[in-house]
């Protein structure tokens, strides 16, 4: 239990493919100029990942080791493939809004590496557990730059109406796109940075402070 | 998409749809390798040389085997099998036939599987039903719009290496922010043809 609830913060958080692996960024900048268009990236994304995670998790024992990549990129193309048909029949308009970027699925970076460090090392629920990790990870970065970018540039959320007349268009432009995720991805990194060094701060001290009453206030002063 | 002239679609794939800073195509290789010059010219050459021959190749085999045996759903499959392979035979080649230029783009080359400025201008030749001299045009001005974007960059961050930066802003943050300013100066090319 302990190690499923592990893979799944480690996906979403700690290792965040978007925000701190900086794997798979196209359709993360290119798909997130409503939250809508975000959403249904994420979710396409996070089902073409689990699928061939268990797919290549449960014939990890019989790929040559090879001729795995293209064997692996062959399983994700397949997945893709049905994603774009099923979009294209159910969701007409989020097909036409994503594009080119639907078939692209197939070389976004975070899938190809999710199958050679994980699912071809781990059994099925595990490898199944990772793919809704890493994917609720993307989901989550493409969504919260998704809703930033639409209340900047269009100022809606999901559609809705508009909270002030005069928006930025420039956000849901190119430039707006870079420059918003250039900024969540600074906090990310600022909000880490302080992570890390707390934790080394507690690693640090004494045993003695285990017990004390004032330990969170020596932790704040040395921070 | 209505009838546009070849010199048209050449100066749209480098300027207005410039790949990387309008489409937001190639961005994993554009921020990988675009921290010195001399691997940014590396990859750039080994990418015009594959976005040629794959944008090609996958048109040949798009019109005349994928189309006469209505096998379009499996476009997807077939030209990233392409486009692998095809890296792999360039690689093969270039190590007999061209040491010297393999010696330049060797570790380049297998990265160029997974970038997708490569597989997109394969679909968006589909897409836009170009035809074969319309295909060989918008590969190469997109190859040379890539290469435009990623030298004019990696001469940025050589500077940027050296600015005094806060710990948080320093790496990914300020690549981001350069970024979308070079993009805003790449929007100036929108009026250029209305399109």
């Amino acid at each position: 239990m302990k190690k499923i609830l592990d893979i799944l913060v480690r996906g979403i958080l700690k290792e965040n493919p978007v925000l701190i692996m900086m794997i798979g960024l196209c359709p993360f900048l290119a798909c997130s100029t409503t939250a809508r268009d975000a959403v249904g990236m994420g979710i396409a994304a996070t089902f073409v990942l689990t699928c061939s995670n268990v797919l290549i998790s449960l014939i990890r024992k019989i790929i040559p080791h090879n001729i795995r990549i293209p064997i692996f990129i062959v399983v994700i193309a397949t997945f893709t493939t049905i994603v774009d048909y099923l979009i294209k029949a159910y969701f007409p308009l989020l097909s036409e809004s994503l594009g080119v970027f639907i078939p692209l699925i197939v070389v976004n970076c975070i899938i190809l590496a999710r199958a050679e460090a994980f699912a071809s090392k781990n059994n099925v629920f595990y490898s199944f557990v990772d793919g809704i990790g890493m994917g609720g990870g993307f989901f989550l970065a493409i969504v919260i730059l998704g809703i930033i970018r639409e209340f900047l540039g269009s100022g809606s959320i999901f559609g809705s109406k508009e909270f002030f007349s005069t928006p930025a268009v420039i956000m849901i432009l190119p430039p707006g796109g870079f420059l918003v995720a250039g900024v969540v991805i600074t906090i990310t990194k600022y909000i880490e940075n302080k992570l890390k060094k707390t934790s080394k701060i507690i690693s640090n001290l004494p045993s003695a402070c285990e017990k004390c009453i004032l330990k969170s206030k020596c932790i704040e002063e040395k921070l | 998409m209505e009838k546009i002239s070849l010199l048209g679609i050449f100066i749209s794939s480098i300027f207005v749809n410039n790949i990387i800073l309008m489409r937001f195509l190639g961005l994993c290789s554009f921020f990988g390798v675009s921290n010195k010059f001399s691997s940014a010219l590396g990859m750039s050459a080994a990418v015009f040389f594959v976005m040629n021959l794959a944008a090609v190749v996958s048109w040949l085999l798009y019109n005349y085997v994928l189309l006469p045996l209505n096998l379009e759903f499996l476009k997807i499959i077939v030209f990233i099998l392409i486009i692998s392979s095809l890296v792999q035979l360039v690689e093969l080649f270039m190590k007999k036939v061209l040491p010297a230029l393999f010696k330049a783009l060797g570790i380049y080359l297998p990265l160029i599987t997974t970038n997708c400025a490569i597989l997109a201008v394969a679909f968006l030749i589909v897409d836009y039903q170009y035809n074969l001299l319309q295909t060989v045009v918008f590969s190469s001005g997109t190859a040379i719009g890539y290469t435009l974007a990623i030298i004019l960059f990696s001469s940025i961050r050589e500077k940027l290496e050296l600015a005094p930066l806060p710990n948080a802003v320093k790496g990914y943050g300020i690549v981001f922010v350069t970024s979308a300013l070079m993009s805003l100066s790449f929007m100036g090319f929108i009026g250029l043809f209305g399109f």
